[in-house]
């Protein structure tokens, strides 16, 4: 029973980056902007976390701080992405393409710069797992949800309601929702098109720095140019798997969480220690594509999303 | 001064060419005033340098007497001026309230949107103005005259008092425009002001005050439409006399060129859009497919050309099945296509003129030698057409069909498929969206096919092209024919009860 709640403990901690960087990315395809380039921002997120923790270890607040930088890098950079798609209506899986490459190429070069070599130094401590005194006794959730459990997990469960009520109960959210259908109805009744798909790129820039950051706070101890090895795009497979909905992307984060952590039980769960390992370092991204092709194509995804908005077009 | 707005010598240029040149226009407090004129006649870019769109580059704009100056949309919604856009403005997965708020959204305490308040407010001005909707559907599930009516009433939710309505008849059914029309009158009721966008001069007579007249960029003359009539009217716009009367041969020989029976065509959900379809037409006939928009037209067209396979039945074209021949195939028997949607299945729209009107054929000589493509044999050809069909552009047969005007698009695709002279042309709704002039060139080209002896089959959703146009009219209903009668003896009234499915006709037999 242990390894069961140890399972559940262990896929809230993986999906968190997962979930994080998906209601980002659910931020910016709801108001039009498809954001390829999640994967990139989270690599600048996870990048910055690193070099900063590393910095800062030894304070208490020290890994807050370091979340806090990751989430603001991703930010930043975040405004290239909206500027080429949104100002010059460049092609938006074009210019996702390149913040991916750009973010190995440049996380790796100052990399080299700050530590004379092609990855960060390992930090040595961050986030402790915790188990809460009084919350851990609930019956059954506390059990994994409040037992050995990293603090960023709450952070993201907070951030499901932040954006459920921001999309569903704002004005911001509403006008968000209807510029990625049909910017000209925005656009038509006096809303700024552009201003909110800048805002909404920018959300999902802070968020994917923010679920870069959690991930190489939680899940390892230096960042490397493979460290979120494709986990940004498992994000977008969870934004399609959700429907573009907070809710639904929660569970949808939460099984490619679990879908990562297979591998760590493959020997002791019986049924699966037949198999070798490599089916499940493959497992998650195998997933993915099945998510990918099952999914697509069905229209429920917004429906001006990847389309530049031109003001003059009918 | 009862004027609400004065529009003095309006001048708006476009490079090369002038859309508005010195142009009046005032709107009285409490009238209709209908802005006619064909297309490209400058009656939009007057409305949308009212609406704030453009800004012109000489002339002033009086707002119950005061100055101002619309730089954009918002400020002519401040100083209440509202616009239903031809096409709608609306987020289809969002309820209606939704898209009426959208933009001015009611707040409560906490800064949330409060959808119970604008949901009353909207309720309450449906209710006021007699615009039935439903507050809590989606866009996407609702008809297009209930989606104007949500435009409508979002104009109405931001208070506007001068309410321009481009083309508002363009998508209704016949029973939604008279549902449009008693709408207007109550906002007109109510102290709300109208401008009222439009080619269709039947409308005009039905509902407006006054009614202006642009040609070309120039206001010809402002009228009141009781002390008009419709031919001095359509002289105006097109600028000569216009002759909506066709003249038809008595023909007495008719021979079947097609025969369709127990025809199903799915459509793009896999339901059955048209099913146990029978029809027969016939040489020097034209057989006219009427019926409201959705009841099957469009697979059935789909199906007899080739562009979606038919799910049963057969379709029987001088003596041959032809529902599993590939398109070129049918195209090469004779069955000339005047698509329903110009743009995405008539012409390549990127392509220019030459081009598009050797579609079917280049491949042939003498457009064709070898393989390869003979440039001056096809820009021959297509200068001759341009010539004859009377195809308006501004570098001939060189010209893309991206700049050509809705009309002269038209003109060009009637060019490429009359003159192939084909046994059986199928024309899909030819003159949707044209003016009085292009109509009229379009309904004597369709005749004097029919004179020659040809086979017409004409899909129309405008009653008076149906009941003009025909000698025989096939009414369909949910993908089934409900009645065949003969346009001479056919009625609007009895048109119209086949059409909405509230009767049954008689229906010949087919063998």
């Amino acid at each position: 029973m242990d390894t069961f709640y140890g399972m559940l403990t262990l896929t809230l901690i993986y999906s968190t980056p997962i979930l994080v960087t998906a209601l980002g990315g659910m931020f910016c395809e709801k108001s039009g902007v498809v954001n390829i380039g999640l994967e990139g921002l989270m690599g600048f997120g996870a990048f910055t976390g690193a070099t900063v923790m590393y910095f800062v270890q030894g304070s208490a607040s020290g890994p807050y701080f370091a979340l806090l930088m990751g989430m603001l890098v991703g930010g930043i950079v975040s405004i290239l992405h909206a500027y080429m798609c949104i100002t010059l209506k460049s092609d938006q899986v074009i210019s996702g393409t390149a913040i991916n490459m750009f973010a190995t190429g440049v996380t790796i070069y100052m990399s080299q710069i700050i530590f004379g070599q092609q990855r960060t130094v390992a930090f040595n401590e961050s986030f402790t797992k915790t188990t809460y005194p009084l919350l851990s006794k609930i019956p059954f959730f506390g059990k994994f949800l409040f037992s050995n459990i990293y603090p960023t997990v709450f952070i993201a469960l907070i951030l499901v309601v932040i954006s459920w009520y921001v999309l569903y109960k704002t004005s911001f959210g509403l006008r968000l929702r209807a510029a990625g259908e049909n910017p000209h109805a925005v656009d038509s009744v006096g809303a700024n098109v552009t201003k909110i798909r800048y805002s909404a790129v920018i959300i999902s820039g802070l968020l994917s720095g923010l679920g870069g950051a959690m991930m190489i706070l939680t899940q390892d101890i230096q960042y490397t140019s493979v460290s979120i090895h494709g986990t940004g795009f498992i994000a977008m497979a969870a934004v399609i798997f959700g429907r573009w909905k907070p809710a639904p992307i929660l569970w949808a984060s939460l099984f490619f969480g679990l879908s990562q952590i297979l591998k760590i039980y493959s020997t002791s769960l019986g049924i699966f220690a037949a198999l070798p390992l490599e089916f499940f370092d493959s497992f998650p991204y195998i997933l993915t594509v099945i998510a990918l092709v099952v999914f697509s194509g069905k229209g429920v995804g917004p429906k001006s999303s990847g389309v530049p908005y031109d003001k003059g077009q009918r | 001064m009862n004027n609400v707005v004065e529009m003095k010598d309006i001048t708006k240029r476009f490079p090369g060419i002038i859309a508005n040149s010195h142009v009046n226009f005032d709107l009285r407090q409490g009238e209709i005033h209908a802005l006619l004129g064909e297309n490209g006649a400058g009656k939009s870019t007057l409305m949308s340098v009212l609406f704030g769109l453009y800004q012109a580059e000489e002339g002033e704009i009086l707002i119950r007497g005061e100055k101002v100056d619309i730089k954009d949309p918002n400020v002519a919604t401040k100083i209440g001026i509202g616009m239903v856009h031809q096409h709608f403005k609306l987020v289809h997965n969002l309820s209606i309230t939704e898209n009426i708020i959208l933009g001015v959204e009611p707040k409560n305490r906490w800064h949330q949107v409060d959808l119970k308040k604008g949901r009353a407010q909207v309720v309450a001005l449906s209710e006021k103005y007699g615009l039935t909707v439903d507050p809590d559907e989606l866009i996407e599930n609702i008809t297009v005259g209930m989606q104007q009516r949500v435009e409508i009433l979002k104009m109405l939710y931001r208070n506007s008092n001068i309410l321009i309505f481009d083309e508002p008849t363009a998508v209704l059914t016949p029973q939604e425009i008279d549902d449009l029309i008693i709408v207007m009158r109550n906002l007109v009721n109510e102290g709300k002001s109208i401008i009222l966008i439009t080619h269709k001069l039947k409308e005009i007579m039905a509902i407006a005050d006054r009614c202006t007249v642009l040609r070309r960029g120039e206001c010809i003359s402002t009228v009141e439409v009781a002390k008009s009539n419709p031919s001095e009217l359509a002289e105006m716009m097109v600028g000569r006399k216009v002759n909506l009367d066709l003249n038809k041969k008595e023909i007495d020989e008719h021979k079947t060129v097609m025969k369709i029976r127990n025809l199903s065509v799915k459509d793009s959900k896999g339901l059955d859009a048209v099913k146990n379809f029978n029809l027969d037409v016939r040489t020097g006939e034209i057989m006219c497919v009427a019926g409201i928009d959705g009841n099957g037209q469009s697979e059935l067209i789909q199906g007899i050309t080739g562009l979606t396979p038919c799910s049963g039945g057969t379709i029987e074209f001088l003596g041959k099945e032809i529902q599993n021949t590939k398109i070129r195939e049918r195209t090469e028997m004779g069955l000339g296509h005047i698509p329903e949607d110009r743009q995405k299945y008539g012409l390549v729209m990127d392509f220019d003129i030459k081009e598009n009107m050797v579609l079917q054929s280049y491949f042939k000589e003498p457009f064709s030698t070898h393989g390869k493509l003979n440039k001056e044999a096809i820009k021959e050809y297509s200068d001759r057409l341009v010539e004859e069909y009377d195809v308006r552009s501004s570098q001939g047969s060189d010209t893309t069909s991206r700049s050509l005007s809705g009309g002269n698009q038209q003109k060009a695709i009637i060019a490429r498929e009359v003159d192939r002279s084909p046994a059986l042309l199928l024309a899909a709704q030819p003159t949707r969206g044209l003016d009085v002039g292009a109509i009229e060139f379009i309904h004597k080209s369709i005749v004097a096919e029919r004179d020659k002896g040809k086979a017409v089959l004409l899909f129309s959703l405008e009653l008076e092209e149906v009941l003009s146009l025909s000698d025989k009219i096939a009414v369909i209903y949910e993908g089934e024919i409900v009645g065949v009668l003969d346009a001479k003896d056919a009625t609007e009234n009895e048109l119209g009860l086949l059409m909405s499915g509230a009767k049954k006709g008689d229906l010949p037999d087919y063998e």
